[in-house]
């Protein structure tokens, strides 16, 4: 076990250099002048542009200016953003709002699904398990790009339920509408996987035996089928919180959610070089170790599995 | 713990006098889209304390269906029971409310599976899945339950009990699960131990341990014990009596001793035919030619004509043969059971 992890977290820092490393090419390949980007339509001064050419080591070859990066964020140093903020002190910002937001999202989704996932694979064939299908469905077939602003149009602004955007300290109430949204693109599959694996585990043997040692359908149910049925959603909902942080740079632009993904959606726009990669190696390293977590847990649930 | 069993007891209209376990004219129905399934079609027979019932069949004649609405663990939907009754000491089970029949289960009635491995739940402890049978029954603490449970790991011969209480499913070997899974049978001292097919997944060496175990065990608690099973050899060895099941019919019950000397239904004397013996050394061996009736189209009159050597014009119509009385405690479902037994 302790092998084990140690064998993966070593892989982890190869990946984390690997990834980092990529995106920093995407953002340098992308650049066309971030300069003039920054100062949007104005004019720049030479002294200006040079000044921060060489701040941003903007003349340097590719590879020194990304080991210039990695020098200064193995340091702690995120640097700064080329709006002039630190980049560290935007993240303290953001990532308490969007880990609100997933955590939201994603405690919302996996109740909502597994629930709804017991009782279709308890009553397969009933009217409500061909309901929850015609209603993942249609959760599955609509992208977020579309579902987020019908979502504020609709229960935002024509219904008037929740606030149409979050703002910069946003309260619960204002975040739960994106987070449902957010955690819409989960739900569904969630949801499949319970019901299909409640449905299979009722037909094993092992339940059978419980009904014969007298116990009662709601022991067979709650204890012998749902432990067994969990083990695959469980690991889904991991792999999940990974499909939720690339869902919220669309969820948290369309509400205004000063989180990650509103960051990271302002960066890309602004080909703002080091706040995008900076935000994109802590996503990488959550997204890791949240997998590793998801492994461990994996063998927690299922005694079947034994790292070595 | 007696108190708790005393309880039990009081079934309204029990009879300690009655027979432990009758099944009388029971009928088991599959309800699936291809249509209905006949499973079950008539079964009889009783059970008495201290004895050893082998039902003998191919694999589909409605063993295990018969087995499971005994235990009413039968999948319903699609399976029903149409028919019939199960007297447990002249109660009716299945008239039972589903509250009542769930304490005789285990307590009363209890069964071990073919497959252990499959049968046993993966992610609990062998020690869990023991305990939870005193604690939900018996209401015990998880100390007393953990005890008990050590206990009957020692009855059944699981060496070190104490260690491997906290071991899954998938650490024991095959024979050691299957002992497990008889522990868990007998946790609560049933009267009546259902067996449905124990040893089929095991090798032969440990076959025999399993059937000499089972068997040590009914003797020390005078069980009646109904072996289902398809393997003739096992059968000789243990059983008291066999009832022989074809196509959802026991068509002919017997001692083991004159079912083996002088069979009275042409199916069983086919079956005993194909029996491989170690004089028949380079002869081909007899088969039953043919196949089994779909469950859901089983021939008119007798089930077994379109196979029998011995099957005339009242064989193809119905009704179908009732059971004859070929000696005391003993039946046939053929019209021609003198005609079988006199060769």
């Amino acid at each position: 076990m302790f092998r084990y992890i140690v064998r993966r977290l070593l892989q982890m820092v190869l990946t984390f250099f690997g990834a980092t490393f990529f995106v920093y090419a995407l953002m340098f390949a992308n650049q066309d002048d971030p300069i003039q980007a920054l100062a949007g339509e104005r004019p720049i001064t030479e002294s200006v542009r040079q000044a921060l050419t060489e701040r941003y080591h903007l003349d340097d070859p590719f590879l020194l200016q990304y080991w210039y990066y990695m020098k200064g964020m193995l340091t702690g140093d995120f640097g700064t953003s080329l709006t002039g903020r630190k980049i560290s002190d935007m993240m303290e910002v953001a990532w308490p709002v969007t880990i609100k937001l997933g955590l939201i999202a994603i405690v919302i989704a996996a109740a909502v699904a597994v629930t709804s996932g017991v009782i279709a694979g308890i009553r397969r064939g009933s009217i409500f398990d061909n309901v929850t299908l015609v209603i993942t469905l249609i959760i599955l077939s609509l992208p977020i790009v579309v579902l987020a602003p019908l979502a504020q149009l609709i229960f935002g602004i024509k219904l008037g339920w929740f606030p149409p955007t979050a703002g910069a300290t946003p309260t619960f109430w204002a975040l739960l509408l994106p987070a449902l949204v957010l955690g819409s693109l989960v739900i569904a599959t969630e949801l499949r996987v319970t019901r299909s694996s409640v449905a299979e585990n009722l037909r094993s043997d092992y339940v059978r035996t419980a009904r014969a040692k007298g116990l009662s359908r709601k022991r067979v149910i709650g204890v012998h089928v749902l432990r067994n049925s969990l083990i695959p959603v469980v690991t889904l909902i991991g792999v999940d919180i990974g499909g939720l942080m690339s869902g919220a740079i669309v969820t948290e632009r369309i509400f205004n959610v000063p989180g990650v993904g509103f960051n990271l959606f302002r960066g890309i726009r602004t080909e703002d070089g080091p706040l995008v990669v900076g935000f994109v190696s802590i996503l990488v390293i959550v997204f890791l170790v949240v997998n590793l977590l998801v492994d461990l847990l994996y063998a927690a649930l299922d005694p079947r599995i034994r790292y070595e | 713990m007696t108190d708790i069993k005393a309880k039990i007891d009081v079934l309204p209209g029990l009879d300690p006098r009655a027979p432990l376990l009758e099944v009388n004219d029971l009928h088991v129905e599959f309800r699936t889209q291809y249509g209905i399934s006949r499973a079950v079609n008539g079964a009889n027979f009783t059970l008495a304390p201290g004895e050893t019932l082998a039902i003998l069949g191919e694999s589909g004649c409605g063993k295990s269906v018969t087995a499971q609405a005994i235990m009413g663990i039968l999948d319903s939907p699609p399976g029903f029971i149409t028919k019939g009754e199960v007297k447990y000491r002249g109660v009716d089970l299945l008239k039972l409310p589903e509250k009542e029949r769930r304490k005789v289960r285990a307590n009363q009635i209890a069964m071990i599976f073919q497959d252990a491995l499959s049968a046993l739940n993966p992610v609990f402890t062998v020690g869990y899945q023991l305990a939870e049978l005193f604690r939900v029954h018996r209401g015990m603490s998880r100390g007393d339950a953990k005890k008990r449970s050590i206990e009957l790991l020692d009855q059944v011969k699981i060496p070190a009990a104490r260690a491997r209480i906290g071991d899954y499913p998938h650490q024991f070997s095959g024979g050691m699960r299957q002992r497990v899974m008889i522990a868990m049978a007998l946790a609560l001292d049933p009267e009546v131990l259902i067996a449905d097919e124990p040893t089929t997944a095991l090798d032969v060496t440990v076959q025999a341990q399993i059937m000499g175990l089972l068997a040590e065990l009914q003797q020390q608690r005078n069980m009646g014990l109904i072996l289902i099973t398809h393997d003739m050899g096992v059968v000789a060895d243990v059983a008291d009596r066999i009832s022989v099941m074809y196509a959802g019919k026991v068509v002919e019950e017997a001692g083991v001793y004159d079912i083996y000397a002088r069979p009275a239904h042409p199916y069983a004397k086919a079956l005993l035919e194909s029996i491989p013996r170690l004089d028949m050394k380079g002869q081909q061996l007899n088969v039953i030619k043919g196949l089994p009736p779909a469950l859901t189209a089983i021939p008119q009159g007798c089930a077994f004509n379109p196979r029998c050597a011995y099957a005339q014009d009242v064989c193809r119509q119905d009704p179908a043969p009732p059971s004859y009385i070929v000696a005391p405690g003993r039946t046939s479902r053929c019209h021609f059971w003198r005609d079988v037994v006199g060769e």
